[in-house]
């Protein structure tokens, strides 16, 4: 880094230079900025607070692997940036500073800005001054970690960040806050049992919200194999002295349990950051709100209510490298007078409208799309820009098809111009019901995880924007707006598809505005028997289970998939629930009043005669069991208790397609484990012997590609994805994190290097050379890979051998016919005890 | 319902697949009795001259369908560790493997027109003989070995039947602390003398008589009426604990019986196939090159 600092700091007080822009914070949109500056021969400064470059990226853990998202936005800045460790970006940085000879200053702490453009003054923290015409500001947040403000805050052994985990040996470490960051850190210190450490975690919280869903699991697991502790709804009362022999200092604890008392040798406080309003404010820049996450009020070329002065990168409300980086090039050629420039972007989404029948600029699409369409309203023209990136648009003529029925595919459609027919009855194809311009289909997939429900073709000439699953997700969870509107609409159809075509839309809007969603945790009971109530729950998704208690027992009656409805038996049970029904997974139900119901059923013969069709066969069961309550069958017994297993224990009521084994056959000969290693890169994706049994069904360890996999939940790279024909499989982007194998609750996933190659069969049959078929032994691997190459660990698991001719090798490689895979449909037939 | 029965038939978990046995409602079976029947109508009704062995047309025909039998029946091994893309399926090929198998008890027996004697051709025919009653004997186990193996694992595997032996062996040394020396010493030797697969032929028995375990707690159950009165309970409990082992190593030593009977026939079917094939060769050259 030698040679960059061409400001040096100069002896004395006063004026030190004067530049065209000061940049504050070298992060990536400072010095991205700063590189376009000198790229373009502007006159400018980096200044930096910390004595290297970048300093947020540089306190990241040793060996973090940073991610270049969102993917498909493309890079627009001088200094060059792609996913990668932390180390090779920081290396990168540094080189890229010193190639464009950026004029930076180290160490150079500014406490306060002042005047307006053409005229700023930028005071240091030693006194000096430095004017500039134009002030970016990148600051970011990290910059102010919330401080330990206990007794004992102020100690040399309590830290704010944490290098390298691997640094520390046989400590009592406390580590505060149970955000990512803290959990992270805990984890480190705590990976290896060789460094001896014991770290104990406190948080807050009852429960970890702030943190991911996979960090938390990863604490969870740590702590049930006794690698760390964590106190949750605790918090820090003071550090002092009072600990014996070694370790002389505590920390004293408050916990819902009373106070306790840890030896500390060391303390990571990751209590997070807010950013520094104050001294932004102090420059007389006004922010959106008086709320800890507001942020700094910009226009759309990033300029504060201080004309002169810009705000990029987190401190502007963008977390995303890219962004920053990309924000740091656009706002040194908009001070330069580029006021035309358009985003990086621009030129992809040009290509997307390529094809339209009407010009208009990217700009009046994102507002037409946004305006027209419903719930996009609320969505920022960046988030917009963003979902596009990954978004297509389809042009259909009239009559073509847009989604079969029967189809896979989780994501949505929305109706741009024209509109389409959906095809109700499979049967008929005459019979549509018509989805205007503006509006969206395909959302029942999304939240149901299952194919779709009906073909839909275009009813006139249309133009429809395709948003993929995880990008609608991101929306619903970034933009309020887009879930409350998404979550009415698929309510109203869910409504409309079970009741629609007898009720009127006037009563299909009262049931709507009376029904909420409730979210159900597996096993949870939300109609029981007994009760008095009539209200009739929609199973929005997930599964449920209705039981009946016979004899003390609870007899299994049926199962229920998402997009059904239960409890309108009560309605003919003079209000008395029949049975309980309890959700078979996580799941969510729409709930709809009783009573408006009843005067439905009472007022609208067809919708009554609708409804007792529907529950007929339910009654016919219900009744049947009630009659044979005395002398009920153990074959029905049995068929409800293997349900059981299999749907709730085994958690099969979420697979699409899952390895059973029948144990009457099941010699162990393990030779689906071979073929699955050998038709896969040597690494089998099941483990036969692992898993539950119940009456000779056994479940392998093996995926049953979930409706809604867990594994996709938090994957970075966004590598997981459901193919074709259901299965879900993991693609060559993953980067090996094991975010997934975290995430999954049947442990199917595991982290494998792939074995190097082995001989071919028939020099292992004729002269035993190799290790055989099958998954090589370690030793073998060990000795066998190049010497100076590792093979990266990457996350592995069943694919339901797609693309392999003859299907899954674990079930044609069985010798005797044990391994069979089993969808729902054979679940409903064990379910109903019918099995010809 | 015997075992057998249960296979024969479609098995009786809850969810429609066929065994290996009843593969394709019985389609190999169905062709091996064909085959059979057939080929008995034409020996009994051909005339051939000088009467029926391996030298007429009849013989010919029959040794070759034979040996191109027997070569492909073998073929199964390969069929089994190649795992190539394809629709085929290695239930099918078993199913093929057992029905076809047994027809060539028939069809072989046809082909010596029963002359039998002490040669090359008659050697290879009794090991042809052996080699499917060692194929019987693997039906056989295949057929009720599982089902006994399920019940008897009790849905444990046998890695967790193995920690909870282990778990156990931690829980003796920890209640034998406050006995004395001698007692110690009796549960020490009875940990570490105690061997869960000790040889061949106790694990085919799976006998539990010359287990260490066994051994000391019949003399501990001997030594308790005298021991000192402190001594009694903690020696109650050992015992309580040696029981639960006990019983922990006959299921997991039965466990070992099993998957030893569904494995060591197989050591006997695989060698005697390849002496067969060895001495079908010598059959077919030397019937050849010097009849």
């Amino acid at each position: 880094m030698s040679g960059i600092i061409k400001a040096a700091a100069g002896g004395g007080t006063g004026l030190l230079e004067s530049f065209k822009v000061a940049i504050v914070g070298s992060g990536p949109a400072g010095l991205s900025a700063a590189a376009r500056a000198s790229a373009r021969g502007i006159s400018h400064i980096l200044l930096e607070k910390t004595s290297h470059l970048s300093d947020t990226i540089y306190k990241y853990q040793r060996g973090k692997y940073i991610m270049a998202t969102p993917d498909q936005l493309p890079l627009r800045s001088d200094v060059a940036f792609e996913a990668g460790s932390r180390e090779s970006i920081i290396d990168r940085w540094d080189d890229g500073a010193d190639a464009l000879k950026i004029n930076v200053r180290l160490n150079s702490d500014i406490v306060s800005i002042q005047g307006s453009q053409g005229n700023f003054q930028l005071t240091l923290a030693d006194g000096e001054t430095i004017t500039a015409d134009f002030v970016v500001l990148a600051i970011g947040v990290q910059g102010n970690p919330n401080k330990v403000s206990q007794p004992g805050g102020d100690l040399p052994f309590v830290q704010y960040q944490l290098d390298d985990p691997k640094e520390y040996f046989d400590e009592h470490i406390v580590v505060i806050g149970g955000g990512d960051a803290g959990i992270e850190n805990a984890l480190g210190l705590a990976a290896d049992p060789e460094q001896g450490n014991l770290v104990t975690l406190l948080q807050r919280a009852d429960g970890f919200p702030r943190a991911k869903e996979a960090n938390v699991q990863a604490l969870h697991k740590a702590r049930d194999d006794g690698r760390l502790d964590f106190i949750t709804q605790a918090s820090l009362l003071r550090i002092e002295k009072g600990g014996s022999g070694e370790n002389p200092w505590v920390a004293v604890v408050d916990t819902k349990d009373g106070e306790a008392r840890l030896a500390c040798d060391r303390v990571i406080a990751r209590l997070g950051a807010a950013p520094p309003r104050k001294f932004v404010e102090a420059a007389g820049v006004e922010f959106t709100g008086p709320d800890r996450e507001a942020f700094p009020i910009l226009s759309a070329q990033y300029e504060s209510s201080v004309p002169g002065l810009y705000i990029i990168g987190a401190l502007a409300g963008f977390p995303l490298i890219k962004h920053c980086m990309n924000q740091g090039h656009d706002v040194v050629e908009f001070i330069a007078g580029n006021t035309d420039l358009q985003p990086p972007d621009t030129p992809l989404l040009e290509l997307l409208f390529e094809k339209a029948s009407v010009h208009r600029s990217v700009d009046e699409w994102l507002d037409y799309i946004r305006t027209g369409v419903e719930i996009l309203q609320d969505v920022s023209p960046l988030q917009m820009r963003e979902f596009l990136l990954t978004s297509m648009t389809h042009y259909k003529r009239l009559g073509e098809v847009i989604v079969n029925r029967n189809d896979i595919g989780s994501s949505i459609f929305a109706i741009i111009d024209g509109s389409v027919r959906v095809e109700i009855d499979p049967n008929d194809k005459k019979k549509t019901v018509p989805i205007e311009a503006g509006s969206i289909f395909g959302e029942l997939g999304l939240i149901s995880g299952r194919r779709r429900t009906a073909t839909v073709r275009a009813g006139e000439p249309t133009m429809l924007l395709e948003i993929p699953r995880n990008a609608t997700l991101k929306l619903i969870a970034s933009v309020p707006g887009v879930k409350r509107r998404m979550e009415r609409l698929s309510m109203e159809r869910q409504i409309g598809q079970i009741f629609g075509r007898v009720l009127t839309p006037h009563d299909v809007g009262e049931i709507l505005s009376r029904s909420e969603i409730i979210p159900l945790r597996a096993g949870e009971a939300f109609i029981n028997e007994g009760d008095h109530s009539t209200d009739i729950y929609i199973i929005r998704s997930g599964s449920a289970v209705v039981e009946k208690q016979i004899g003390g027992k609870d007899v299994f009656l049926s199962y229920i998939l998402a997009g059904n409805y239960v409890g309108e038996m009560s309605l003919f049970y003079d209000g008395y629930r029949t049975a309980t029904v309890r959700a078979a997974i996580k799941s969510e139900v729409v709930k709809l009043p009783g009573e408006v119901f009843e005067r439905l059923l009472a007022e609208n013969s067809e919708f009554r005669q609708t409804v007792e069709k529907q529950v007929a066969q339910r009654r016919r069961v219900n009744d049947y069991i009630e009659a044979k309550r005395e002398s009920f069958s153990s074959v029905v017994d049995m068929h409800s208790s293997i349900a059981r297993f299999l749907l709730e224990q085994e958690g099969l009521s979420e697979a699409t397609d899952a390895l059973v084994i029948d144990e009457t056959l099941c010699i162990g000969c393990d030779n689906c484990e071979v073929a699955c290693a050998e038709i896969h890169e040597g690494i089998s994706r099941l483990d036969r012997e692992a898993g539950n049994t119940y009456a000779y069904l056994h479940v392998p360890t093996s995926c049953r590609h979930c409706e809604h996999p867990h594994c996709m939940t938090d994957c970075p790279p966004d590598a997981i994805h459901r193919g074709p024909d259901g299965e879900v499989f993991i693609d060559d982007k993953c980067i090996g994190c094991g975010n997934c194998e975290r995430n999954c609750p049947y442990g199917v996933i595991q982290m494998a290097a792939v074995p190097p190659k082995k001989p071919g069969l028939f020099s292992w049959l004729a002269f035993g050379v190799g290790p055989g078929p099958g998954e090589p032994k370690r030793e073998w691997v060990d000795s066998h890979k190049k010497k100076d190459e590792t093979a990266p660990k990457l996350a592995v698991k069943c694919d339901m051998c797609a693309g392999i001719k003859g299907g899954p090798a674990c079930v044609r490689a069985c010798p005797t016919g044990a391994a069979i895979r089993i969808s729902p449909d054979d679940y409903l037939q064990i379910a109903s005890g019918s099995q010809d | 319902m015997t075992a057998l029965d249960s296979h024969t038939q479609s098995s009786d978990t809850p969810i429609r697949h066929e065994g290996f046995l009843r593969h394709k409602r019985y389609r190999y079976l169905k062709a091996a009795v064909v085959i059979s029947i057939v080929s008995i109508i034409v020996y009994l009704f051909v005339d051939v001259e000088p009467r029926h062995n391996g030298g007429t047309w009849y013989g010919y025909t029959l040794g070759t369908i034979s040996t191109l039998l027997i070569v492909w029946l073998m073929l199964i091994g390969l069929r089994k560790r190649a795992i190539t893309p394809g629709h085929w399926n290695l239930k099918g090929w078993t199913s093929a493997h057992v029905y076809l198998g047994a027809s060539l008890l028939v069809l072989a027996t046809l082909h010596t027109g029963f002359q039998f004697g002490l040669n090359v051709h008659t050697l290879a025919y009794t090991l042809m003989v052996f080699v499917i009653i060692s194929g019987f004997y693997g039906v056989y186990f295949y057929a009720t070995t599982p089902r006994r193996m399920s019940d008897n694992r009790a849905q444990r595997s046998q890695a967790e039947l193995l920690t909870a032996i282990r778990s156990i062996d931690r829980q003796l040394r920890e209640a034998a602390q406050p006995l004395d020396p001698a007692y110690v010493r009796e549960v020490k030797r009875a940990i570490s003398k105690t061997k869960i697969r000790p040889g061949l032929f106790t694990s085919i028995s799976a006998t539990q008589k010359r287990c260490a375990t066994t051994h000391a707690l019949k003399r501990l159950r001997h030594a308790a009426p005298s021991a000192p009165e402190e001594m009694r309970r903690p020696l109650e409990d050992i015992m309580a604990i040696l029981e639960r082992k006990n019983a922990l190593l006959l299921r997991t030593r039965r466990h070992i019986r099993f998957t030893t009977l569904l494995r060591l026939w197989l050591h006997f079917h695989v060698p005697l196939a390849f002496a067969l094939l060895a001495a079908l060769v010598a059959h077919i050259v030397s019937v050849f090159f010097f009849w």
